[in-house]
């Protein structure tokens, strides 16, 4: 089966792209340098649209590109320049005992393999690389999806907002005087 | 391709961001980690549509969602972790004791 499976060049692909993501995951959780860590969470979203775009889900693929690498990335790369978290390797980032971490995210491997694998076995995947067209996503989306759509895009606008609010340094009433508003 | 090999790539994603949401004490690097675990999500919910085949493709708008979520939950996390440094000084999690009795 494994023979079989090895002949499909997809399943190339898919090692190779899944092993470039597995790589730059585990890096960006052990990377004793912030700012490695944040491009290597780039390598990781990049293979992980190259796998959507595998899957054919090209609109959704694009969509991780352009909000996590343009967006959430720069965003990232923001606060770590204004927390001024060391960019070098004087302070530890990560807690002295991990063997704990270790223990709990291995279990949680096995307990989710072992669901995975007795829940689907070999299941195959239906007609990949048919491609899902934009259009029909898009009308899902502003037709049987409206609502949760227009919600959605509320609570992007109420965090937008609610950032700004926390972010912004509140003026001290001495600087309030000078600039002459109340 | 199976489904499985995604599912199995999507927990293992998982479990390494469970990881580093215990193994680290920068409150950036634990936004990283769960942003880790929003993509093992994600592949999961991109693997069962292309498995399931629905006529809406709701794995795909399912994943949108939780992108526009993720990206919404950045913003506010890195906002607190800017407040909490501008008044402690230090983004570390194991140094905000404030209401630890």
């Amino acid at each position: 089966m494994l023979v079989e499976w090895l002949q499909q060049p997809e399943n190339w692909v898919f090692l190779v792209v899944g092993l470039v993501v597995l790589v730059s995951a585990f890096r960006v959780v052990t990377s004793q340098n912030v700012v490695h860590a944040a491009l290597f969470l780039v390598a990781t979203l990049a293979g992980t649209a190259a796998l959507f775009l595998l899957l054919s889900a090209e609109f959704v693929a694009w969509v991780l590109v352009l909000v996590y690498i343009g967006a959430v990335i720069v965003l990232f790369l923001f606060g770590i320049m204004i927390t001024r978290a060391p960019t070098g390797r004087e302070v530890a980032l990560d807690h002295t005992r991990k063997s704990f971490a270790v223990v709990v995210s291995a279990a949680l491997f096995v307990v989710m393999a072992w669901a995975s694998v007795e829940g689907f076995g070999t299941q195959p995947l239906i007609d990949v690389g048919q491609g899902t067209s934009t259009a029909v996503v898009g009308e899902a989306l502003l037709g049987r999806f409206v609502v949760p759509f227009e919600v959605v895009s509320f609570v992007l606008l109420a965090a937008l907002i609610g950032g700004i609010t926390l972010a912004r340094r509140d003026l001290t009433p001495l600087e309030e005087e000078e600039r002459g508003t109340v | 391709m199976i489904l499985n090999q995604f599912l199995l790539l999507a927990a293992l994603l998982f479990s390494l961001g469970v990881y580093g949401l215990l193994a680290r004490r920068n409150a950036v690097m634990i936004l990283l980690a769960i942003e880790l675990m929003l993509a093992g999500v994600n592949i999961n919910l991109i693997a069962f549509e292309a498995a399931i085949r629905t006529q809406l493709a709701v794995g795909q708008i399912f994943a949108v969602f939780v992108i526009t979520v993720a990206a919404a939950e950045v913003g506010i996390g890195l906002a607190i972790v800017l407040m909490i440094f501008r008044n402690r000084r230090s983004a570390n999690v194991d140094e905000l004791n404030l209401m630890k009795w």
